[in-house]
């Protein structure tokens, strides 16, 4: 019984390593190889100017006045790197956000390893989650009142991307059940939403629930700008991750669920205990590559002016006592996105050898 | 079950309904399509149709459509010839060119679309030099903070006439090189179709002095304070493309590597038997098959493509999704523009899945 398909323990086949050759013979072995050589080395000398500007001219110390002459101004990030990191969010109350940031990082450090994945660690996260809207916004235990539209930087982002796919993941496995099962109406519905929602740009979203929610709603209903695009968030991650979801219910054998059934298992407890495990662990490439997708795109959020880690680079650079150094406040941004983004799939190729591991081992 | 679900649905939607009507009512907003008849009177600052100010809201979607489709147009042909070459780099045995390759790769797909967008749109408007110091990388080519500049054709009289000879005279010598070199080696016929690539371009040129330069390639040239003449990018429209492009090839890249690695390893050993060498065996074999596997994830490569062009918003570049929002600023009919917008995608999803099917289909591998 332990040959149930695990669809990404079959690692696509490399093509055989050619034969090793000495250095000099691979780099000018023929005509082909010495040219694409010089082309190689002609990009490295066309990428010497950047260098230049990004290290040697640039400008480590100083103020707004060391930074005349052509150099990168990364004395500039120093200045602003509270702008860009925390908003404008209240610099007595920093702290706050500070720790919301600890929280989240350490939240998800704890939830690297794959023995801590059961129903404790879903409501540790809740709590969580919960303790990190308080310190936000505060209003409580005795915390000044932060209002939303002071929220800003990178706890804007963190929360943005853990809440969206939080909130999307029970949302998408109700889809992708919904796509997969055998009531004509939630099938409908499910394909309608999957199929309406990734037709759509997220941009799109992002105006669609920006200026229709206020009309859809009552009008004694506010939803507040942060609200409004974590929703558009929140579905947009939901349509992707049924996708995903779905292929995973699909390599999954029949024969689990005809078993489950001839023992009268109940419908939801067999979903929870025997479909869901095993589905989501022929998943996981996609699952963490969507996760990388939407912490990416977290940055869209500024299209409709929410204060995020972009849109504050972005308003730190327009400062008149800075010679325009837009380019460096975008880098440093560029850098955090890659260091998050990188780290996740670094992790999801070493879950990946993990499940190989443990069903090959 | 069922009918519980359907009628909470129906519940839901007519509650929706409901508070929309109530809102509208209460701001005093029409709903309808007959606006998109009534003069825009709002500015698109740059598009491949013409359009001023006192045209409908509805020619200013189809301008603002066309910009789209022309922007995904571009980003999708280069970022595919820039993706080839990535992907085959990274597959090669050049060890700097593809350890160069991965890194490309790695950094493009971990930093989000925007924030590439606005780096580059930030080197257009504040590192690019004024025009008077403009760079020029190459010849006829000025890259300055207002754009950049390039050479442009210039139509004379009697130029379509030119134009349709020369095309007409352009598939004959493509043709005929074929026709020349047919059964012999890629190589030869590759150098055929050159030749005679090269003939044409001595023979239109030589046409074209006949008649007088009815066609010429007009350079920018620098004019008091800007260039004048030539063919001018803006800012804008040159930091979305080269994002779009460079993005959007480091996926093409990975999607065209994993094909390439998708094929059965006995197909290398095979061609490596027969003593075929490693380019050969890549290019006839290997690279043939890879296309099946390839074809499926490039569809919606291409789909996220057009999706993104929506990001041009970000640096001001007038696609559908900015008309759109400018539409419902102006107007306040939010629920008519928004449904345009979800029809256009919508309709434009279906049409690129349509057609890749239909290319799937043709090249898909026939069993039995």
């Amino acid at each position: 019984m332990t040959d149930i398909s695990f669809k990404i323990a079959d690692a696509p086949q490399k093509p055989p390593k050619a034969k090793r050759k000495p250095l000099l013979k691979l780099l000018f072995g023929d005509l082909l190889s010495a040219f694409l050589t010089v082309l190689a080395v002609l990009i490295i000398v066309g990428l010497i100017p950047a260098f230049n500007w990004a290290v040697l001219d640039a400008h480590w110390v100083g103020g707004p006045a060391a930074c005349q002459g052509g150099g990168a101004c990364w004395t500039f990030i120093g200045a602003k790197a509270r702008l860009i990191l925390f908003g404008l969010y209240p610099p007595s109350e920093q702290w706050r956000a500070t720790i919301v940031i600890v929280l989240i990082v350490a939240m998800v450090l704890v939830s690297l390893s794959p023995r801590l994945w059961n129903a404790r660690l879903l409501l540790v996260w809740a709590v969580a989650i919960a303790a990190m809207l308080v310190l936000m916004g505060g209003g409580v235990l005795g915390l000044d009142y932060v209002p939303t539209s002071k929220w800003g930087g990178l706890p804007v982002t963190l929360l943005l991307a853990t809440l969206s796919l939080g909130l999307a993941f029970p949302l998408a496995v109700l889809l992708a059940l919904g796509r997969r099962g055998k009531l004509p109406v939630a099938r409908a519905i499910s394909i309608f939403v999957i199929e309406l929602v990734r037709g759509l740009p997220l941009v799109g979203l992002l105006f669609v629930a920006a200026i229709l929610l206020p009309l859809l709603l009552p009008p004694e209903w506010t939803v507040d700008k942060l609200g409004r695009t974590l929703a558009a968030l929140t579905i947009f991650a939901a349509a992707y991750l049924a996708e995903v979801i779905r292929g995973g219910l699909q390599g999954l054998d029949d024969g689990q669920i005809e078993a489950a059934e001839a023992l009268g298992i109940p419908y939801w407890k067999m979903i929870w205990h025997i479909v869901l495990p095993q589905a989501i662990q022929n998943v996981i490439p996609p699952l963490t590559n969507t996760a990388i997708v939407m912490i990416k795109n977290t940055s869209l959020v500024l299209i409709v002016g929410v204060f995020d880690m972009l849109s504050a680079a972005r308003s730190a650079s327009t400062d008149p006592a800075w010679p325009a150094p837009s380019t460096e406040a975008y880098l440093f941004v560029a850098a955090i996105y890659f260091i998050i983004c990188f780290s996740i799939s670094i992790y999801s190729r070493h879950l990946e050898w993990g499940v190989a591991a443990r069903t090959h081992g | 079950m069922q009918i519980a679900l359907l009628g909470g649905l129906v519940l839901f939607v007519w509650w929706l309904a409901g508070n929309t009507h109530e809102n509208l009512t209460e701001r005093g907003i029409r709903t309808g399509f007959d606006y998109l008849w009534r003069p825009a009177r709002f500015p698109i600052s740059e598009s491949i149709l013409r359009y001023d100010a006192s045209d409908s809201f509805f020619w200013a979607y189809v301008v603002g459509l066309a910009n789209t489709l022309w922007l995904s147009f571009l980003s999708i042909l280069f970022a595919t010839l820039l993706g080839l070459v990535v992907g085959l780099s990274r597959r090669s045995a050049h060890p700097l060119l593809s350890r160069f390759a991965g890194t490309y790769v790695t950094v493009l797909r971990n930093v989000p679309l925007i924030v590439q967008l606005l780096f580059w749109y930030a080197i257009a408007t504040s590192l690019f030099p004024v025009p008077r110091e403009a760079l020029n990388p190459l010849p006829g080519v000025f890259l300055s903070i207002r754009g950049v500049y390039a050479p442009a054709l210039t139509l004379g009289p009697g130029a379509s006439m030119l134009l349709i000879v020369a095309a007409i005279l352009l598939v004959i010598a493509i043709v005929a090189g074929f026709k020349l070199s047919a059964g012999k080696r890629l190589s030869v016929k590759a150098a055929s179709v050159g030749l005679s690539v090269c003939l044409w371009v001595a023979v239109v040129v030589g046409l074209s002095g006949m008649l007088g330069h009815p066609v010429g390639l007009e350079a920018p040239a620098l004019k008091g304070l800007n260039f004048r003449g030539g063919m001018v990018l803006s800012p804008e429209f040159a930091s979305i493309i080269t994002g779009l492009t460079i993005y959007t090839s480091a996926f093409i890249g990975e999607i065209i590597r994993g094909g390439i690695d998708a094929v059965e390893k006995g197909q290398w050993e095979g061609g490596r038997a027969l003593g075929l060498s490693e380019r050969h065996i890549m290019f006839r074999i290997i690279l043939p098959q890879a296309l099946r596997i390839i074809v499926p994830p490039m569809t919606s490569q291409y789909l996220s493509t057009v999706k993104n062009t929506t990001l041009a918003v970000a640096v001001g570049y007038p696609e559908l999704g900015l008309v759109v929002n400018t539409v419902i600023n102006q107007t306040g009919q939010a629920i008519e523009s928004i449904l345009i917008m979800l029809a256009v995608f919508l309709s434009i999803s279906l049409s690129v899945s349509a057609f890749m099917n239909w290319y799937n289909a043709r090249v898909a591998l026939v069993v039995r």
